[in-house]
């Protein structure tokens, strides 16, 4: 008899049962998704972290069964509003490739199951197998607020979970339950909620069936309320938040120098250790110079990505996003645009590629399509790189005051640059696109959330290995192309000079050198030289290349073991000439402010936009202004006697 | 004092207010919402999230700007702009 039971759970013909997660931006659908399925998708507590749907196979240790667990963006209704919302509705009614998952997990927000109740009986109309899982139990609990689930599982008909997404308690029922999917079943009473059909009725429902299940409504989050008092505060809360961000860009100096010298210097040894115990051959040179120098100028800024990430995860993780966004809303109105634009924009500071994305969440096609033009100005880790480099060599080291130098403010101006950039071509372009029918703009606050270190340190060690994997891919095979086109064609050696007289030789005659001297007129006015333009041109392929360009073409000129950044400004013992004079390499910072140089994220602003037009204009104008913005700095800097 | 204290919680009940104007006047008072107006999407989204007939609703804080401002709504808090709390008539709550 278990055996038919067996048998007849899950979906017909062999094919793995489908199980939906509904709820609530913010309810924590990805939280317990990740629980079931051991991905590591990422959360957030925010709403609008997940837009798109994801799939992943229920853990064999719940069930020797194959069911398939779908991940939907947060909705507040099933009348869909935003192109993320549309996702989760499609995929519910069978819309979208595949047919009506074979049961759905309404998730909902215990502290806050008032406002989450009403979309069960929204999901109660799709005629779908239901069961709920309340998240936030321990939340609830603490604040002194109580249910009765055995009493609310009574009164909807439907098996009711309560789950601690985060600490896996009550994670092995859901895990058995979401097994069984085949008894689950549509109720009376929700066959009752089902004819609601207004938000009013909808409402109505829910507080008549949390009444008979003993609600005791939770007290306010007491630590919330208090940090909500300083963060929000007129005056304290941006000087604190101020302070947080400009200790974080002197941090980058200050604190992630030390280990990315020694990794620096890991690699400087690793090459001339190859070039002494390896015959020197071009393949040698190309392995040394063209991969150990030119990668590893890269990944030596590992620190400062760990760094930036733990920062913006942590933030993401304790729920400050959100009330970053409410703070700045006012901005962003005046920009033309909404919070949820601002929400995509913040993403953006990590990548560009998820900051777009993001945008899926915004209801209005106008704002949309104005964040994703504006949201590659945001500085993006890419940037990181590069800005570390040249300010360490060009900007001194003195305090300003406290433990801030110039250099730790110069970085925090160039963020502060990128953002203004956001903003200001935001409110132009508003005014220039068409405007579309408006919608109501509403954010919710979750409570502040200490988040678990674990799921940080997991999160910064993802990004730590997509950094490395980009620097393992992308990066390594533009450097193996740009030491053939630096280094060939070969010529004889004049026995007469030096090995670096002779190196020098060949790069002044390379292909790179002729590609570099045809575009020095566009560059002239800042005073580049054709290094630096090979240096532009092949950071086209993505920013960070502009840092492993200049290492190889440097790598024989640093024989003293300086370090890229003191041979770049001309100090030093060993050094040589400067490559930039102090107004080039400012000019340079704000050309890599602005630029567009990044052909994934041309890529999403084609597939996001569905037309060239869009990725096409951003490029002219990104660039356009780059190029502007270099020469003004320039010209700016060189009056003022920088 | 008690007598002028009630008269003051009937004469507010028959005013009608706007979510707007109650953040403006800085009342963090518990109010009931008496309607949502105008039709279409915009208001339809506004009841979907919990700002419909009857539901109780409280201002917490203004927004160091100005704007939004946050309410607590069904046991969440959410913000809203001026713009959309102004279309949200509100009135004190029976009892």
């Amino acid at each position: 008899m278990t055996e038919l039971v067996r048998l007849g759970t899950g979906a017909p013909s062999g094919r793995p049962a489908r199980i939906a997660f509904l709820g609530a931006p913010n309810s924590g659908k990805t939280t317990l998704f990740n629980a079931l399925t051991g991905h590591r998708a990422k959360a957030g507590n925010y709403p609008g972290v997940t837009v798109d749907r994801r799939e992943g196979d229920l853990r064999a240790r719940f069930t020797d069964l194959s069911v398939r667990l779908i991940d939907l963006p947060g909705v507040y209704s099933l009348e869909p509003q935003s192109e993320d919302e549309a996702v989760a509705v499609r995929v519910l009614r069978g819309e979208f490739e595949e047919p009506s998952p074979d049961g759905v997990v309404v998730v909902l927000d215990a502290t806050t199951i008032e406002r989450a109740l009403p979309l069960v009986a929204e999901a109660a109309e799709l005629g779908l197998p239901l069961c709920i899982a309340l998240t936030m139990i321990d939340e609830l609990k603490a604040r002194h607020g109580e249910i009765d689930l055995e009493v609310l599982g009574a009164e909807l008909g439907v098996p009711v979970l309560g789950v601690v997404g985060n600490r896996g308690l009550g994670i092995d029922d859901l895990g058995a339950l979401v097994a069984e999917s085949g008894h689950w079943t549509r109720s009376e009473a929700l066959g009752e909620a089902a004819r609601a059909d207004t938000p009013e009725q909808r409402f109505e429902w829910a507080y008549g069936v949390l009444g008979r299940c003993r609600r005791k409504v939770p007290q306010a989050d007491h630590w919330s309320r208090r940090l909500d008092r300083f963060l929000l505060h007129p005056v304290l809360g941006p000087a604190v938040f101020l302070t947080f961000v400009a200790l974080f860009f002197q941090a980058i100096f200050t604190w992630a120098t030390p280990a990315m010298d020694l990794m620096s210097g890991m690699t400087d040894g690793l090459a001339d250790w190859l070039l002494t115990v390896v015959p020197d051959s071009l393949l040698t040179r190309l392995l040394a110079d063209g991969v150990i120098r030119g990668v590893g100028a890269v990944i030596v800024f590992l620190p400062q990505i760990v760094l930036l990430f733990t920062v913006i995860l942590f933030l993401e993780g304790c729920g400050y996003m959100a009330r970053a966004a409410f703070v700045v809303d006012r901005v962003m109105g005046w920009a033309g645009l909404e919070g949820r634009c601002f929400l995509a924009l913040l993403s953006s500071y990590a990548c560009a590629v998820p900051g777009i994305m993001a945008t899926r969440t915004i209801p209005s096609e106008r704002d949309r399509l104005t964040t994703i033009l504006v949201a590659p100005f945001a500085t993006c880790s890419a940037r990181l790189p590069v800005y570390t480099l040249l300010i360490a060599a060009f900007i001194p080291a003195d305090p300003v005051f406290g433990p801030f130098t110039w250099q730790g403010l110069t970085l925090g101006g160039l963020y502060l640059l990128g953002t203004a950039a956001a903003l200001v071509s935001a409110a132009v372009l508003q005014r220039g696109l068409r405007r579309g029918a408006s919608l109501p703009f509403y954010l919710e606050l979750p409570p502040f959330r200490l988040p678990r270190p674990s799921d940080i340190l997991l999160g910064v060690w993802d990004r730590a290995k997509m950094f490395l994997r980009r620097a393992g891919t992308i990066i390594l095979c533009v450097s193996i192309v740009l030491w053939f086109l630096l280094n060939l064609p070969r010529r004889a050696a004049d026995p007469e000079l030096g090995a670096a007289a002779n190196q020098q030789a060949i790069l002044e005659g390379s292909y790179a050198a002729s590609v570099g001297r045809f575009i020095e007129p566009v560059f002239a006015p800042m005073d580049f030289d054709w290094r630096i333009n090979v240096g532009l041109v092949a950071s086209q392929a993505a920013r960070e290349v502009m840092v492993a360009t200049l290492a190889q073409i440097y790598a024989h000129e640093d024989e003293e073991g300086e370090g890229l950044g003191r041979v770049l400004a001309g100090v030093g013992d060993g050094a040589g000439e400067p490559l930039l004079s102090r107004p080039s390499a400012l000019a340079l910072l704000v050309y890599f402010a602005f630029a567009m140089q990044c052909m994934s994220t041309l890529a999403v602003i084609r597939r996001e936009t569905g037309k060239w037009r869009w990725p096409a204009f951003t490029f002219v104008y990104m660039t356009g202004l780059g190029w502007l913005g270099a020469w003004v700095t320039f010209l700016a800097a060189t009056a003022a006697g920088a | 004092m008690r007598v002028v204290r009630e008269k003051l919680v009937l004469s507010r009940s028959e005013m009608d207010r706007t979510l707007a104007e109650l953040a403006d006047s800085g009342d963090d008072r518990l109010v009931e919402i008496a309607e949502v107006t105008g039709d279409g999407p915009f208001s339809w989204r506004l009841r979907e999230i919990g700002f419909c007939r009857g539901a109780a609703v409280r201002f917490v804080r203004r927004a160091p700007l100005g704007d939004p401002a946050m309410y607590e709504l069904h046991g969440a808090t959410l913000s809203l702009r001026r713009s959309e709390a102004s279309r949200i008539r509100v009135r004190s709550r029976a009892s």
